[in-house]
């Protein structure tokens, strides 16, 4: 329940990769929620979409990249389309991705080889294809 | 009134019922489809790493290959026009990764070229006035959901499709075709996308809620424009019925199979046999076949 | 015009950067500017700089003088007015800015630009003259609070006051509220003795139902041309019976009730309307609109009735005007994440008003516009169209905690088994007992805050759903409501823009509010002499601080009357 904020911690490195990454300024986002009150598939995330800024911000990223978050989210921009800030969280979701797929340990996130030949067999292409780019190095 | 068409990965296999009625469709609205020459797979996500040039060239390629060959570019699945229209916009404001992009894949950068949606040149170049004087099958009554999902209409000041809150396109095309839309909440929320192969338990329930709020404002059947929301929406209702077993299910229909129903093509041609949950009984017993 | 000199402040309270900028463009200047004196200052707004300025005007003979400083609006007011004292009105000042920090060649060359222009003017400005004094009468412009209190204030003082109001009566929005912050004492109560000491003052004039044509002149000798818009009914017979309103059978919704109540085509705003004159609403009126019907007149028991009435003009001679045209809400159609005004039973904090009233179309029952149930659960949204920079306005709008509060309270107490929630981002209860009335909410009426926005709302059957978040827990809120009210942004009254083009000198800033002279210093006063503002036309701001900048545009107006009575130079003297 306690943590330990300081210079180094609050928009660490990771952070500014992410707001890189993303072309987005975390300090703009001023917590109001309204991504998570809005995001369809928030209801199975770890951490809400607003709360993944801020642990960012503060440099609790162990937190975030362990979180379920960024793999739940399906890019539908609808946080994106009402945040008050003018935030594009979705880009920092993909930013957080990126963060862990770019890692040399090429850490996946689908497993193609437990798709199974009913799911293959009936899912269309894109599918696939856009899954694999979100969630495979 | 010619476009080049943009198929995509999916429209020539799994959503084939999508795309053949279209195209007959377009004839008889008064346009054709061409299709664009050596196309590829559009990539099937705007990637959404600014940094991230390498997911912009086939998008990229897919349009300069179109500005080459002159005339505008059109597709049906959502995604597909999701990533060409939002590569279009990125080209045409970002004169740093353009010249990049362009270098790299080697192809001349030409202004002028235009993404329309199938349904905004049904909407903005044929009229659905047109449309609705092309009407042979009478399908008054038939309580329509228009589906919109999320890649049609954002982010909105890329897409410039319709309103992002409250698009009304589909309830246009859906009244044009002489049946009754029905306005639901769930109309742009999503349909769980790409997670149905990651998350399937996540999208499940994104499909459910949109299904459920359709069929409580009292639609009969459902229009979608894009087959990964076909997917999701009629694909998977064998899944919710499984975790939902009081859900009684809906047909999902294509808007081109509907529109190729109201100008009385060929079952051949609507391919009912190709979405999983046949249309057909309902129909029949609507009287409307 | 004779010499002419520029002094440039150092200003030494900031550091040597001035300092540096001013070097650089000493010599710019030298070569490109033409005057006849120049000098450097470390702090011309001290004492010792006013009485430097003064003994060089002397001793080089100047007859005008250019001041840059990094602070000229409140600086340059200080140093006209010194100026004009010590040499009886014969010398002419400007004062431009200087900006702050490092001196960048494309603002230097502006600074010499504008300084240049300065120079330009002052040489084309005629000597002062007397223009003798001012016409001792007031025209303030919106009834409401503001206006009300600033007429008042000037009717007190001894001068003749008009003023005007689009409405057909006085009263402005307070009219439509219910109880007031954070004394929850009746709005009515307040409002009334007001309206009626307005209506019945010897010196104050009511000239309502109209708006300002146009507006010529200056300080001191303004002519107003004022557009009376045709009421359809002789107010010079009408006694204020209201058997025309009791019989008309138009009904349509009302804008006053905003929407949750019926009007009739021939009103007027409450029954103590002052003036107590109803008008007829040619847009919804039978005869005017189709040609059948005339059963006002044929009611009215003085034939005031009058079909064929026109708009006319009306000029009046003012040495000063105090604007204070309020303020409007965001419209709810603009708003698409909640409905675009479609859903009747999500109503704005000033339909919710109309609730509460006891004079209101419920007579202060809380029942839904929809089916007439008396909601069970409530939520208030806090914030909406406010605070918002993406999409709609970035201010917050000042009053919205505090009246979101007040109606989570009073609901309460009209519903004792209902339940109010409140969305928030933040609460903001910074006036006089105004936090300890939030937190008496809170613990006494058991209102319950979920801290977090609303993303959306859609009607769900008999419902309506509220996708809300409250970021205390982190977790998503959904709430099936029976009713929402929205604390939606307060924007500057419609036509507030055309208004101020028409007055000269006059600017709004880009939400449209009026822009005062000094951000501190100057607060309810506009660019041009004469000229004041009060209340919401100038920022979102409660009953209060509105009440004191109507008293304050107030004070301006006879301090104005009085100096360009004592004063041999009123022109160059100006209040600021
Ligand atoms: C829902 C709600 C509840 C509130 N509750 C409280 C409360 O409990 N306590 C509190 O302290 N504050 C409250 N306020 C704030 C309060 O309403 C304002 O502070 C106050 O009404 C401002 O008065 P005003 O005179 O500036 O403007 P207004 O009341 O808007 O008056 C402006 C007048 O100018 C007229 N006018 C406008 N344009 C023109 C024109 N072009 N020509 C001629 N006339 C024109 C209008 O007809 C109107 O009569 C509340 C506000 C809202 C929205
Ligand atoms: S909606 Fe925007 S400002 Fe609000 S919490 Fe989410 S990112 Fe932050
Ligand atoms: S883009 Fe991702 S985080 Fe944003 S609303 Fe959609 S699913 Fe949620």
């Amino acid at each position: 329940m306690k943590i330990e904020i300081s210079e180094k911690s609050v928009r660490n490195e990771i952070a500014r990769t992410v707001e890189w990454v993303s072309g987005q300024n975390l300090f703009a986002c001023y917590q109001c929620g309204n991504c998570t009150a809005g995001c369809p598939v928030s209801f199975a995330m770890d951490l809400g979409p607003h709360q993944v800024i801020r642990y960012t911000l503060l440099g609790l990223v162990s937190e975030v990249l362990a979180s379920n978050t960024p793999w739940i989210c399906a890019s539908c921009l609808q946080c994106t389309s009402r945040c008050p800030k003018g935030l594009d969280i979705a880009r920092i979701m993909e930013a957080l991705r990126t963060v862990v797929l770019r890692k040399k340990e090429r850490l996946d996130h689908i497993s193609i080889v437990d798709l199974t030949d009913d799911l293959i067999d009936r899912t269309p292409q894109i599918a696939f294809i856009s899954g694999f780019r979100k969630f495979l190095s | 009134m010619d476009y080049l068409y943009f198929p995509g990965c999916t429209l020539y296999t799994k959503a084939k019922n999508l795309d053949v009625a279209a195209r007959e469709c377009a004839k008889i609205v008064g346009f054709e489809l061409r299709e664009l020459p050596n196309w590829t797979c559009c990539g099937a996500t705007f990637p959404l790493a600014i940094d991230n040039l390498m997911a912009l060239l086939p998008p990229s390629r897919i349009l300069a290959t179109a500005m080459e060959a002159g005339g505008n570019l059109t597709t049906l699945c959502s995604v597909c026009f999701n990533v060409l229209r939002r590569t279009s916009y990125l080209l045409e404001s970002d004169l740093e990764k353009r010249e990049k992009i362009f270098d790299f894949i080697e192809m001349e950068y030409r202004d002028g070229l235009r993404v329309p949606h199938y349904l905004e040149i049904l909407r903005d170049e044929v009229g659905f006035e047109t449309v609705k004087a092309k009407v042979k099958r009478d399908l008054k009554g038939l309580r329509v959901a228009p589906y919109y999902g999320c890649l049609l209409l954002r982010p909105f000041d890329e897409m410039r499709f319709d309103d992002k809150e409250n698009p009304t396109i589909l309830e246009r095309f859906v009244e044009s075709i002489g049946c009754e839309p029905v306005d639901f909440p769930y109309k742009i929320e999503c349909c769980g996308s790409f997670q149905s192969v990651s998350a399937p338990e996540v999208a499940i329930e994104c499909g459910y809620a949109i299904l459920k709020s359709a069929l409580k404002n009292g639609a009969e059947v459902m229009v979608s424009t894009c087959p990964l929301c076909q997917f999701n929406l009629d694909t998977k209702q064998r899944e919710i019925r499984e975790e939902y077993p009081e859900f009684q299910g809906i047909p999902v229909l294509y808007f081109s199979q509907l529109m190729g129903l109201s100008f009385d093509l060929p079952m051949e041609i609507l391919d009912f046999q190709r979405n999983d949950v046949d249309p057909l009984p309902f129909l029949e017993r609507k009287g409307l076949l | 015009m004779g010499r002419v000199g520029v002094v440039f402040c150092l200003c030494e309270r900031l550091g040597d950067s001035v300092d540096k900028k001013a070097e650089g463009i000493q010599e710019t200047i030298e070569k490109e500017v033409d005057f006849n004196w120049l000098a450097t200052h470390p702090g011309v707004c001290t004492k010792w700089g006013i009485d430097f300025l003064i003994k060089a005007v002397r001793e080089q003979k100047l007859e005008g003088v250019v001041i840059a400083c990094v602070a000229p609006k409140s600086v340059g007011p200080t140093l006209k007015k010194a100026i004009v004292r010590e040499t009886n009105g014969t010398v002419l000042t400007r004062c431009i800015g200087l900006p702050v920090g490092n001196p960048e060649p494309s603002t230097q060359s502006e600074t010499v630009e504008t300084l240049k222009r300065s120079l330009d003017e002052l040489r084309n400005e005629k000597s002062p003259q007397r223009a003798g004094p001012s016409i001792e009468r007031a025209m303030v412009v919106g009834g409401g609070i503001a206006g009300m209190t600033a007429a008042i204030d000037l009717g007190n003082g001894g001068y003749e006051t008009i003023l005007v109001d689009r409405l057909p009566s006085i009263g402005g929005r307070m009219l439509q509220l219910s109880e007031t912050f954070p004394t929850l004492d009746c709005a009515q109560c307040t409002l009334t003795p007001k309206t009626v000491e307005t209506g019945q003052h010897p010196k104050i004039q009511l000239r309502t139902y109209c708006e300002v044509e146009k507006v010529e002149g200056k300080a001191g000798h303004f002519t107003v041309t004022l557009r009376r818009k045709a009421a359809y009914v002789d107010w010079e017979k009408c006694t204020g019976c209201g058997l025309c309103q009791e019989k008309c059978p138009q009904k349509t919704p009302s804008v006053f009730d905003r929407g949750v109540g019926l009007g009739k085509a021939i009103y007027t705003l409450s029954p103590q309307a002052v003036p107590n004159k109803p008008v007829i609403n040619p847009e919804t009126c039978r005869y005017l609109q189709e040609g059948k019907c005339r059963v006002c007149e044929k009611v009215c028991p003085v034939d005031a009735i009058d079909y064929e009435q026109k708009e006319t003009f009306i000029r009046e001679e003012v040495g000063a005007i105090v604007v204070a045209t309020g303020f409007d809400l965001y419209p709810l159609s603009q708003i698409g994440e909640y409905g675009s005004g479609s859903i009747p039973d999500v109503v704005d904090g000033l339909a919710f008003e109309r609730l509460l009233s006891a004079s209101g179309p419920t007579t202060g029952e809380i029942r839904r516009p929809s089916d007439g149930r008396v909601p069970k659960e409530v939520v208030f949204i806090q914030c909406t169209a406010s605070r918002d920079p993406d999409r709609y306005m970035p201010y917050c709008s000042r009053v919205c905690c505090m009246y979101t509060a007040k109606h989570a309270k009073l609901y309460k107490h009209k519903v004792p088994d209902g339940r109010a929630y409140v969305f928030y981002m933040d609460i903001r209860s910074t006036g006089k007992g105004y936090e300890e009335f939030i937190q008496q909410g809170m613990e006494e009426e058991g209102t319950c805050y979920l801290r977090g926005r609303v993303s959306r709302l859609f009607q769900d059957g008999e419902q309506i759903m509220v996708w809300g978040v409250d970021t205390l827990t982190a977790k998503r809120v959904e709430i099936a409501a029976d009713m929402v009210v929205l604390a939606t942004a307060i924007i500057p009254s419609e036509g507030a823009g055309i208004l101020a083009q028409k007055l000269p000198g006059v600017e709004t800033d880009v939400h449209g509010f009026f822009t005062e002279a000094h951000w501190k210093l100057y607060p309810v006063d506009t660019g041009t002499d004469g000229i004041y503002f009060a209340g919401c036309d100038q920022g979102a701001k409660d009953i209060a601080d509105t009440v004191a900048q109507g008293s304050a545009a107030a004070s301006k107006v006879q301090a104005l009357f009085a100096q360009y009575r004592n004063e041999t130079s009123p022109e160059a003297q100006g209040q600021r």
